[in-house]
């Protein structure tokens, strides 16, 4: 919960501890969270404050951007000090393609609902994928539209049972099946209540140059936590099976732990950092994507909860690269390199005469 | 045989009808005839007449009927006319109709097997062996039907006497770079004038004589206009989903954009073009990109504009710049897609749920189509909201002539922006804070490095430090200070240009391309009905002052619409409630650009 990162006030104490560049924790919170007591998505906040902090993002460097619902709402509780744009409902994946491309040195980090992204914004969130837009795409998937009191998404279970007793008798979209299929260069489930593998995830989201899709089931404690329920915290605990043990180096610091060769692999990032999973028995490849795709479709049949990083694809061009922008950002660009000189328009007139 | 030279020198100079007329090419869509149109026009207007050419074309790759319209007019009047003097009468789906529908005396080019003299005896029939002439510009089967276009060109030429050389010039333009093409056309043109020249005689007045009133003009089409606006105003991020008749916009200015706007050391480019997955998402990525500080567009026609509605209000609300062309088609619904209306003024001037209104720029002239583009970003961003551009597929498909664009002279206008260092200076920022009393507030954009910079941007109600509200205070606060800066901006918006003709006491009030229809519908009131008549053309939304002074300076206006339901009307009758009953309307909405007649008639009528 974000209240159990907050710096208790008036108290006289050690001055707090810094990260490497010299913010504090409470340099990257947002304001108070207004969502239920218990919602999973502030439990996912706090990692989001955590994995900034701890890789020492510069926030002005941040955009936050999300989409409509409970879940969208959160941008508001972390980085205050970053810009942030709460869009229409299902349509941020647009609004992050337009920032990037006006200006590329930007990190971005879009919240989405399950809603947001695999119903009213699905095609959008298609389109972002395809085009490999740089933007940290998370969706907080809680199985239901919290914002219009619990009617189901289209990622609830089929057979999942609402409060009212309502039976979802349609397949749920698989979120990252999709974006797989969608060419995603980055794929990661996890899971609110599993802040640890979750804060690696996201740091290595940060790292990853294009589109990470992060699908996290994000339990919604008022309309969708009760028995019968497949995104309530009990079910998600019971049947989480993690692919792997994740660790993050980040590009500034040295690789120091020690593991036999075979037990770990190791993925650079664009930014010369290393996500290091450590095998749990099974041999998953997450660099291969019909292997990739095979393991979440096997697990979508038996409706398994797999977590972890499902797909990874380092080498892929952003579309920034694709459209050849020159270095700076278009939005820095001032008159003299926007408006072409007289002699341009007089040979266009010309032309036309 | 007597030649066309001979013939012509025995008819009396004073029944020729010289540079003023028109001539209907009838086709099918897809057949080619395009470049021909283009050329036959071309050298008319190098002749230096004032020439202009609409294009009347269905919404279908090939196969169906497509009429090209060219008009000669010695006094230079551009707009559509009802009737043509010349029917080149090609395509034999719609022969018989266009015969039938011509006026008596009307000249009928058309092929010889088409027999089109045994339906109308009134008219002038030049029948032409169009086939046999095809099997002799070539043997290849495949290339007949697209020069026997070029064929026609040399028949028409020969006609009415365009030089030679002027129409091999605008087929060497019309190719250019394509010596195969041109040689083929070439001898094309020539195979048609020769054989008019020894076999046809000349029964009829038109004539195209030399004269000086096109050097140094131009002729483009409003879409490139626009786009040359665009680029010339620094557009950087440029958003669209292909739609007639918006498509071409875009597509010049990609072709721009890449010849003027890359790096030629290192071929990185200064723009971002996004063929989007629709217009919701085009709006949304012009919007995100002009919060993020870039000049950013989009384009579309009405269907387009339809989706956009919900981001549009989102642009108006939370104040972000970006610039949409709505080149607009008829509806509603799909419509006609390639035929021409104003139906969009009142919907884009107020699109979105809630009290939104933007405001909206209405070019008439493929020059302010250029002008109003960079008029269009300055506006954006000085007022941190969408701004429109009205156009139609009148004035941004089809071919006006012009003078040439000129450089401009003001640099852009980027409006209130605060850096790291304005921060540092002044120690505070709240984004929505009517500071200056005008109702623009400051903005930062993001990745501006200072701790005060940030802000959050939301579609929900917000306070002067961009906090979330639901004070009603705060609201009406906000709503008030919006309405306080589209009130700055009519001050600031292109003013409508008035044309005041002495003693007349009525007044006519258009926007856009209904322009030159209006013009030459006063000229037609007052040589043939002595009534002068005033003309106040509006040039954007919100209204200015100078409205007010016209309506009030007349015994009555009548308001110009291209729709149905009197838009433009309806919104200056809720502008000057206290005129409603000053205020007339003359509306055309068949499809087709309005012509001067239908003007000067209707008024006519009112006031009988
Ligand atoms: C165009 C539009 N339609 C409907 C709504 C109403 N609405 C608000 S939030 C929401 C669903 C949000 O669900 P989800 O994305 O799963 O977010 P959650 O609240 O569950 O976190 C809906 C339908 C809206 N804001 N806009
Ligand atoms: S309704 Fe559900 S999703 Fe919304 S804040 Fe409450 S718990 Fe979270
Ligand atoms: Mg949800």
């Amino acid at each position: 919960m974000v209240d159990s990162l907050a710096t208790p006030k008036g108290q006289a104490g050690p001055a707090p501890s810094t990260n490497r560049i010299g913010l504090t924790l409470a340099d990257y919170k947002g304001s108070p969270s207004t969502l239920c007591d218990g919602c999973g998505h502030d439990a996912i906040t706090s990692q989001i404050i955590k994995a900034f902090y701890e890789l020492g993002v510069d926030p002005y460097r941040v955009a936050k951007l999300s989409g409509i619902g409970c879940s969208s709402k959160t941008p508001a509780y972390f980085l205050n000090r970053a810009h942030g744009f709460n869009a229409v409902h299902g349509r941020m994946p647009s609004i992050a393609t337009g920032v990037s491309a006006a200006n590329k040195e930007l990190l971005q980090i879009g919240i989405s609902g399950d809603g947001d992204t695999a119903s009213i914004g699905i095609g959008q969130f298609c389109h972002v994928v395809r085009r490999n837009v740089p933007l940290l795409y998370l969706v907080e998937n809680n199985g239901v539209y919290g914002l219009t009191k619990g009617q189901f998404s289209a990622t609830a279970d089929i057979g999942s049972r609402l409060k009212s007793g309502v039976v979802n008798d349609l397949p749920a979209i698989d979120l990252c099946g999709l974006a797989i299929e969608l060419g995603c260069s980055f794929v990661a489930r996890s899971f609110a209540g599993d802040p640890k593998q979750l804060v690696s995830l996201l740091k290595a989201a940060i790292s990853h140059n294009g589109t990470a899709v992060l699908d996290i089931i994000s339990p919604c404690v008022t309309f969708n936590n009760h028995e019968g329920s497949t995104k309530s915290y009990k079910h998600a605990k019971e049947t989480d099976i993690p692919l792997h043990e994740i660790g993050y180096i980040p590009f500034y610091e040295q690789i120091t732990v020690d593991y036999q060769a075979g037990e770990v692999e190791e993925v650079t990032m664009h930014d010369g950092s290393h996500v290091l999973l450590k095998k749990l028995g099974n041999d998953y490849d997450p660099t291969d994507r019909v292997g990739a795709l095979n393991t979440i479709r096997k697990a979508y049949e038996q409706q398994q909860f797999l977590t972890g990083l499902i797909y990874i694809d380092e080498s892929k061009p952003n579309f920034n690269e694709l459209m050849h922008l020159v270095d700076e950002p278009l939005a820095s660009l001032k008159e003299d390199r926007l408006r072409p000189p007289k002699q341009v328009l007089d040979e266009i007139m010309k032309s036309l005469m | 045989m007597k030649t066309l030279a001979a013939e012509s020198s025995q008819k009396q100079e004073s029944d020729r009808i010289i540079n003023d007329f028109s001539i209907q090419v009838a086709t099918i869509n897809g057949s080619g005839s395009q470049s021909s149109n283009n050329v036959l026009m071309r050298s008319i207007f190098q002749m230096g007449v004032p020439v202009s050419g609409k294009n009347l074309f269905p919404s279908n790759i090939a196969g169906l009927p497509t009429w090209f319209t060219i008009r000669a007019s010695k006094e230079g009047y551009v707009a559509r006319r009802r009737d043509s003097e010349i029917l080149v009468a090609m395509n034999p789906q719609t022969a018989y109709e266009d015969v039938r529908s011509l006026k008596p005396g009307t000249v009928c080019i058309s092929p010889v097997e088409l027999k089109l003299d045994t339906i109308r005896q009134d008219v002038v029939h030049y029948q032409v062996p169009f086939t046999d002439l095809a099997a002799k510009a070539t043997d290849q089967i495949k290339l007949r039907k697209l020069l026997t276009n070029m064929i026609y060109v040399g028949v028409v030429a020969q006609l009415l006497r365009i030089e030679e050389a002027e129409i091999d010039k605008a087929i060497r333009k019309q190719f250019e770079g394509k010596q195969k093409v041109i040689d083929l056309n070439l001898n094309a043109a020539a195979i048609g004038r020769n054989w008019a020249r020894e076999n046809l005689q000349k029964r009829d007045p038109y004539f195209i004589e030399r004269l000086d009133k096109t050097k140094g003009k131009i002729i483009i089409d409003g879409n490139a206009a626009a786009a040359i606006g665009a680029m010339f105003a620094g557009a950087s991020v440029v958003t669209w989903y292909p739609i007639t008749p918006s498509s071409s916009l875009c597509e010049t200015l990609i072709d721009y954009l890449k010849e003027y706007r890359v790096d030629k050391e290192t071929g990185k480019a200064t723009f971002a073009v996004i063929q989007a997955e629709d217009e919701l998402a085009a709006i949304g990525m012009a919007l995100g990109a002009g919060w993020a500080g870039a000049r950013s567009m989009t384009s579309t026609s009405g269907p387009g504009i339809s989706l956009m509605a919900e981001f549009a209000g989102y642009g108006y609300f939370t104040e972000i710049p970006t610039v949409i062309f709505d080149i607009q088609r008829v509806g509603p619904s799909t419509g006609m897609p390639t035929r021409t209306a104003q139906g969009d003024i009142i919907f884009a001037h107020l699109l979105s749920h809630g009290d939104t209104k933007h405001i909206v720029l209405f070019p008439a002239t493929v020059e302010e189509c250029y002008e109003m583009a960079m008029a269009a970003f300055d506006l954006a961003e000085r007022f941190q909201t969408p701004v429109f551009v009205l156009s139609d597929l009148d004035l941004g498909m089809n071919n006006w002539m012009s003078d040439p664009f000129k450089y401009p002279l003001k640099p852009f206008d980027r409006g209130k922006v605060l850096t790291a260092e304005d921060l540092q200076k002044l120690g505070m920022f709240e984004r929505y804070k009517d500071v200056d009393g005008d109702g623009i507030c400051y903005r930062t954009l993001p990745g501006t490095k200072h701790p005060l910079a940030a802000y959050f941007t939301r579609g929900s109600g917000h306070n002067e430090r961009s906090g979330y509200t639901e004070r009603p205070e705060d609201y009406v606060h906000l709503m008030d200070r919006l309405n306080r800066k589209f009130n700055t901006a009519r001050k600031h918006v292109p003013e409508p240009i008035v044309e005041t003709a002495p003693n007349a006491s009525i007044g006519i009030i258009a926007c856009g391309s209904s322009h030159f229809a209006v013009q030459e519908g006063r000229d037609q009131l007052k040589a043939e009905a002595q009534l002068p008549v005033s003309y106040c053309r509006v040039r954007a939304l919100p209204f200015t002052e100078h409205l007010r002074h016209f309506v009030e300076a007349h015994d009555h206006v009548y308001v110009v619409d291209q729709n149905r339901d009197g838009q433009l009307r309806d919104l200056i009758r809720l502008e000057l409630p206290e005129h409603t009953m000053k205020i007339r309307s003359v509306r055309h909405y068949d499809g087709l650009p309005i012509d001067a007649r239908f003007i000067s008639e209707a008024i006519l009528e009112q006031e009988r």
